[in-house]
């Protein structure tokens, strides 16, 4: 297989993958690296690398469509980046120290975290009372429902800057948005709305990335040859993806996705308890 | 606070629009360095199976420009990835200045902490 052949086939690998990642909602990142490092053979510290930079294309590419929506809340964002970036920062510096085999099974982890978490259904709770340091920090917000806009109070403010500094570790640890974990501080710890979670979280994805991704490009983890195919294909994928959103019945879909993670999550492990990674 | 959130909305679709345009740009610059790299390195075998680091003409900031000016295709891709990490920069400091507008100025510190937090990775860790 030659340079060309392998971008080919890389990049068609990431279009399926951002696309799929879109249209479920669980985002490309987390399949890229498993893809590129059992399919592949991809050395994991590159497979980061290249991840990484495709997950700030998803994130800021889809920015503009999100706020359109009036749903995403930018205080909150911003708040919880000082906790994420730091954990990103933290992740890159244990990223250095651990081997290629604890990564993987880590990963593996994530992954079969992830696929759980897709799994259950999200109910917003009823009006609550805001906390003193929700208030101060003025997080509370309102976004567009179906009869006008629909305000809300956020609570739980350490749980889940703790939680958003976990997402930044795994972030920067693995090359991967942490979406899943981002939302679940924001919407079990801090009862954001679902729909404000999510956005919000798209877009804190990137910045988180970027914190990790300028740290290992000084440490020649992105290689150019590689992170091109990924980042075009998965760009591509999940514009793709978010086209046809709309219209696509999702839930057969997303459990087919759900257990793609599923099984390579448990690769991934069983290759770094193997050691093979 | 619904004037507030309103103009907070009115920022976030201006600096979204920005991404979006950066994001093409960097993918516009990644596809140019690509056609070069395959023009000249095409029918090679990659091997990445064995990790050994990029060179250092691919690792800072400076060296990339430099290399993406000689035409370089690495160098080219590299210069664009660089620009698409430089777009979420970029959104931190544009919200940095939306806030200092509204006059909101514990959130300009909390922004710009962010915005050090990205710098420092970006340009401060190199060497």
């Amino acid at each position: 297989m030659n340079v060309f052949e392998f971008s080919a086939l890389i990049g068609l690998g990431s279009l399926l993958a951002g696309f799929l990642g879109a249209l479920t909602g669980l985002g490309g990142g987390v399949v890229v690296v498993p893809m590129l490092a059992l399919l592949f053979h991809v050395d994991i510290r590159y497979a980061i690398g290249a991840s990484l930079v495709s997950v700030i294309a998803t994130s800021s590419g889809a920015a503009a469509a999100y706020v359109r929506d009036g749903y995403s809340n930018i205080r909150i964002g911003m708040f919880l980046e000082t906790a994420t970036t730091v954990g990103a920062l933290a992740g890159v510096a244990i990223a250095l120290y651990v081997s290629s085999n604890a990564i993987a099974i880590v990963f593996g982890v994530v992954l079969l975290y992830s696929a759980y978490l897709s799994s259950r259904h999200y109910v917003d709770d009823a009006h609550l009372p805001s906390s003193k340091l929700a208030a101060r920090l003025r997080l509370n917000g309102s976004y567009p429902g179906p009869h006008g806009k629909l305000s809300y109070n956020v609570t739980g403010v350490p749980a889940g800057y703790g939680l958003m500094f976990t997402a930044g570790v795994l972030s920067g640890l693995l090359g991967i948005g942490s979406g899943a974990v981002k939302v679940l501080a924001m919407d079990q710890a801090m009862k954001i709305p679902f729909k404000v979670s999510t956005t919000t979280s798209n877009f804190m994805i990137g910045v988180t990335a970027a914190a990790s991704a300028g740290l290992y490009l000084h440490r020649g983890y992105i290689a150019p040859g590689l992170a091109m195919p990924v980042m075009l294909g998965v760009l591509a994928g999940s514009l793709m993806g978010a086209r046809v959103l709309v219209k696509a019945r999702v839930k057969v879909l997303r459990y087919l996705f759900a257990a793609v993670i599923v099984v390579l999550g448990v690769e991934m492990i069983y290759k770094g308890i193997s050691g093979r990674i | 606070m619904s004037a507030q959130n309103w103009n907070d909305q009115r920022i976030e679709i201006i600096i979204g629009a920005l991404l979006r345009t950066g994001v093409m740009l960097a993918a516009a610059v990644v596809l140019c360095g690509a056609v070069v790299y395959f023009a000249r390195h095409g029918s090679e075998v990659p091997n990445y199976t064995v990790f050994h680091g990029e060179p250092e003409n691919l690792k800072s900031v400076g060296a990339i420009v430099h290399g993406a000016l000689g035409m370089s295709g690495r160098a080219i891709i590299q210069l664009g990835l660089l620009l698409l990490i430089a777009t979420p920069v970029a959104r931190v400091l544009f919200s940095a200045i939306a806030f200092a507008l509204e006059r909101d100025y514990m959130y300009v510190v909390i922004t710009l902490i962010v915005l050090g937090i990205l710098l420092y990775s970006l340009i401060g860790s190199s060497g």
